[in-house]
C-alpha cells in the first residue's frame, strides 16, 4: 500500500490546463492546490467561483464543458465550515478537475453557477436542502429531497443521524 | 350542449391547466411526480418533483465502518447493485492505494456487464410496455431471470448482491458458474434479435419514438445528461473506454453513438450496448485468469474461514476488522464508472478514521431527470411517457 505524498506546490502543477488558465486570468483568486491520488483540487476564492467555472468551460484547448457533480462537505466545528465541491469534466479531452470554495458557517452563501451550466440547478437545490448553503442568483432555490416544511438540514454534522426526536 | 361560459372563451385568456402526474403513475417507474401545465394536449411547462424515495443513505454512511457501507450501496439502485458496489469499492481502494488481483478484476468486469444486461432488459421490457408492446416485457424478463440466477449463484442473493468487497470479491465463483454463463452468452445474441424483431421495424413503435423528445447535443451537455441519453445525442463518451477502471483497457468493444437525438436513438444505443456487453462477457470468460480473488492486505480484507480457525494471526485481524474497522488515510477521491444509466460517481472524503467523513453519490438518474423538461415542453402529453421511459430512471438517493 504505497501512496505517493500529495503535491501542493503551485509551480509544479502549472502544466495542468485548468490551473494554468485560472492563474492567467486571476492568480489572486487561486488559494491553494493539491494533486493527490491522480486528482487535482483547486481552492478558489468564493467570490470568483462563477467566473472560474465560466473561464474553464470556455477554455480554448481543453474546455471543461460538463459539470459532473456539485456537492458540499461540512467541517463542523472548524471554520470555515463548508466546502462546496465542483467536479468538472472535459468531454473532448477526458480531463477532470475539482474546484472547491470555502464558506463560513455564519454566512453560508455562494454565487450560483446555473448561468454557466443549467444542470447545476438540481445539485444546488440538493446542497441547499441538505446543508443549508444558499446560492445567490439561483432561479428556484427550494427544497428538493425533504418535504417543504422540514426543519433543519440533515447532512450537517450537528444534525443527529436518527433525526431530531 | 350548453354554451361555453364567456370567461373561458375570451381571447387572450390563459387557457392552461395544471395537471398532476404521479407519484403513483404506472409509467414513472418508482415514485416520481410531474407537475404538468398543459394547453389542451400540449405541454407548456413540466416540473419534476422528486424526493419521495430519499432515504438518507449518505447520512447513514457517515455512521458506518467502510466495509459496512457496501450493502447500503446495493440499495441505491435495485437494477444495478453490482455497479454501485464496484464504484464504492474502487473509490475506497483508491483511497487506500490497494492493488486488486487480476482474477478479481476480470470477475468484476464480467459481473458488471451482466448487471448492464439485467438493467437494460428491465428498461427495454418496461419501456416497450409503456408504449403498448406487452410481449417484449415477457421475453426480456425471461432472460433477466437467467442473469438473476447468476447473481444468486455467486452471492446467494438475486438483487441485493454485495458481491464486490473492498479488496476484491466476497467469494470464489462456484463450480459450474462459468459454463452456465458461457451457455447464456452463446444464446443471448439470438434473444436480442427476437426483441429487435418485435420492435425495431414495428410501425407503431416507430411512430411513438421517432422524432419524439428531441434533445440536442448542446442541450444534453449543458443539462448534464449522461450515459446512453448523452450518446444518443451524438456525444461520444464512455468512461469504460475513456477512463478505464478495473481492467476495462484489456477488452475490445465499440461504443454505440447515434445522432438521432430522439427516443428511438436512445433505444438503438441501448440495444446495441446489449450486444457489446455480451461480447465483453465472452472475452472475460475466454481470458479469465487464475489466482486469488482477494487482495493480500490482511488489515483490510477479511481472512479465509479456514485460516481463521487455524491461525491466531488471522483470528486477530478478523476480530479487529469486525470490531474497529480499518482506518483509511486522509484524503478525498471521486471515482466515476459507466453504469447502465450513465456516469455513476462516488465522492468519498476520509479524515483518517475507520468511518467515511462524507460519502456523496452522484447518480445518473438525478442528472438525466433535468433533461425531461427540455424534451417534453411543446410536445404532446402522450410523449411524456415515452420520454420518461427513454431516460431510464430509477429513483433513489
Amino acid at each position: 500500500m504505497a501512496l505517493a505524498p500529495p503535491i501542493t506546490d503551485i509551480e509544479t502543477l502549472k502544466a495542468h490546463p485548468a490551473l494554468g488558465r485560472l492563474l492567467e486570468s486571476n492568480a489572486a483568486a487561486v488559494q491553494s492546490v493539491k494533486f493527490d491520488r491522480d486528482e487535482l483540487t483547486i481552492w478558489i476564492d468564493k467570490g470568483f467561483i462563477r467566473e472560474a467555472c465560466a473561464i474553464l468551460r470556455d477554455h480554448p484547448d481543453c474546455p471543461f464543458n460538463y459539470l459532473a457533480d456539485l456537492t458540499c462537505v461540512d467541517w463542523y466545528p472548524s471554520e470555515p465550515r463548508f466546502e462546496v465541491v465542483y467536479h468538472l469534466l472535459s468531454i473532448p479531452k477526458k480531463e477532470r478537475v475539482r474546484l472547491k470554495a470555502r464558506l463560513d458557517g455564519s454566512s453560508a452563501a455562494i454565487e450560483s453557477v446555473t448561468s454557466v451550466w443549467p444542470s447545476a440547478n438540481h445539485y444546488e437545490r440538493e446542497v441547499f436542502d441538505l446543508f443549508g448553503v444558499r446560492f445567490t442568483g439561483h432561479p428556484n432555490l427550494k427544497r428538493i429531497m425533504m418535504p417543504d416544511d422540514w426543519e433543519g438540514h440533515p447532512l450537517r454534522k450537528d444534525y443527529p443521524v436518527e433525526g431530531y426526536r | 350542449m350548453p354554451p361555453v361560459p364567456a370567461s373561458l372563451a375570451e381571447p387572450g385568456q390563459d387557457n392552461t391547466l395544471v395537471l398532476n402526474m404521479g407519484p403513483q403513475h404506472p409509467s414513472t417507474h418508482g415514485v416520481l411526480r410531474l407537475v404538468l401545465e398543459i394547453d389542451g394536449e400540449t405541454i407548456v411547462k413540466l416540473k419534476p418533483e422528486i424526493g419521495y424515495l430519499h432515504t438518507g443513505i449518505e447520512k447513514t454512511c457517515e455512521a458506518k465502518f467502510y466495509q459496512q457501507v457496501v450493502p447500503l450501496t446495493d440499495r441505491i439502485d435495485y437494477l444495478c447493485p453490482l455497479t454501485n458496489n464496484l464504484t464504492y469499492c474502487l473509490a475506497v481502494e483508491k483511497l487506500l492505494g490497494l492493488e486488486i488481483p487480476p482474477k478479481a478484476q476480470w470477475m468484476r468486469v464480467l459481473m458488471n456487464e451482466l448487471t448492464r444486461i439485467n438493467s437494460h432488459l428491465v428498461w427495454l421490457g418496461t419501456h416497450a410496455m409503456d408504449l403498448g408492446a406487452m410481449t417484449v416485457f415477457l421475453y426480456c424478463f425471461r432472460e433477466r431471470e437467467d442473469v438473476l440466477r447468476f447473481f444468486e449463484m455467486v452471492s446467494g442473493q438475486r438483487m441485493m448482491t454485495s458481491y464486490f468487497r473492498i479488496g476484491g470479491l466476497a467469494l470464489e465463483p462456484p463450480l459450474g458458474f462459468f459454463e452456465k454463463v458461457k451457455k447464456f452468452a452463446d444464446r443471448f445474441p439470438g434473444n436480442v434479435d427476437e426483441y429487435e424483431g418485435l420492435l425495431t421495424g414495428n410501425p407503431i413503435f416507430l411512430m411513438r419514438t421517432k422524432g419524439v423528445a428531441h434533445l440536442s447535443a448542446e442541450d444534453a451537455i449543458a443539462l448534464g445528461a449522461c450515459g446512453p441519453t448523452l450518446r444518443a445525442s451524438g456525444v461520444d463518451i464512455d468512461l469504460r473506454r475513456d477512463d478505464p477502471y478495473t481492467g476495462y483497457e484489456n477488452f475490445k468493444f465499440k461504443v454505440p453513438v447515434s445522432d438521432g437525438c430522439d427516443v428511438f436513438a436512445r433505444y438503438v444505443c441501448r440495444v446495441q450496448e446489449l450486444r457489446e456487453s455480451i461480447g465483453i462477457v465472452q472475452q472475460a470468460l475466454a481470458g479469465m485468469p487464475e489466482g486469488p480473488v482477494k487482495a493480500d492486505a490482511p488489515k483490510v480484507v477479511l481472512p479465509d474461514r479456514e485460516k481463521m480457525k487455524t491461525q491466531m494471526e488471522a483470528l486477530i485481524y478478523h476480530f479487529k476488522i469486525i470490531t474497529e474497522g480499518f482506518s483509511v488515510p486522509a484524503g478525498e477521491v471521486y471515482q466515476a464508472v459507466e453504469s447502465p444509466r450513465g456516469e455513476m460517481g462516488y465522492y468519498i472524503v476520509s479524515d483518517g478514521t475507520a468511518k467515511p467523513y462524507r460519502v456523496h453519490m452522484r447518480s445518473a438518474c438525478f442528472a438525466n431527470l433535468q433533461t425531461l423538461a427540455t424534451m417534453c415542453e411543446g410536445r404532446l402529453l402522450a410523449d411524456v411517457v415515452a420520454a420518461i421511459g427513454s431516460i431510464d430512471i430509477v429513483l433513489r438517493n
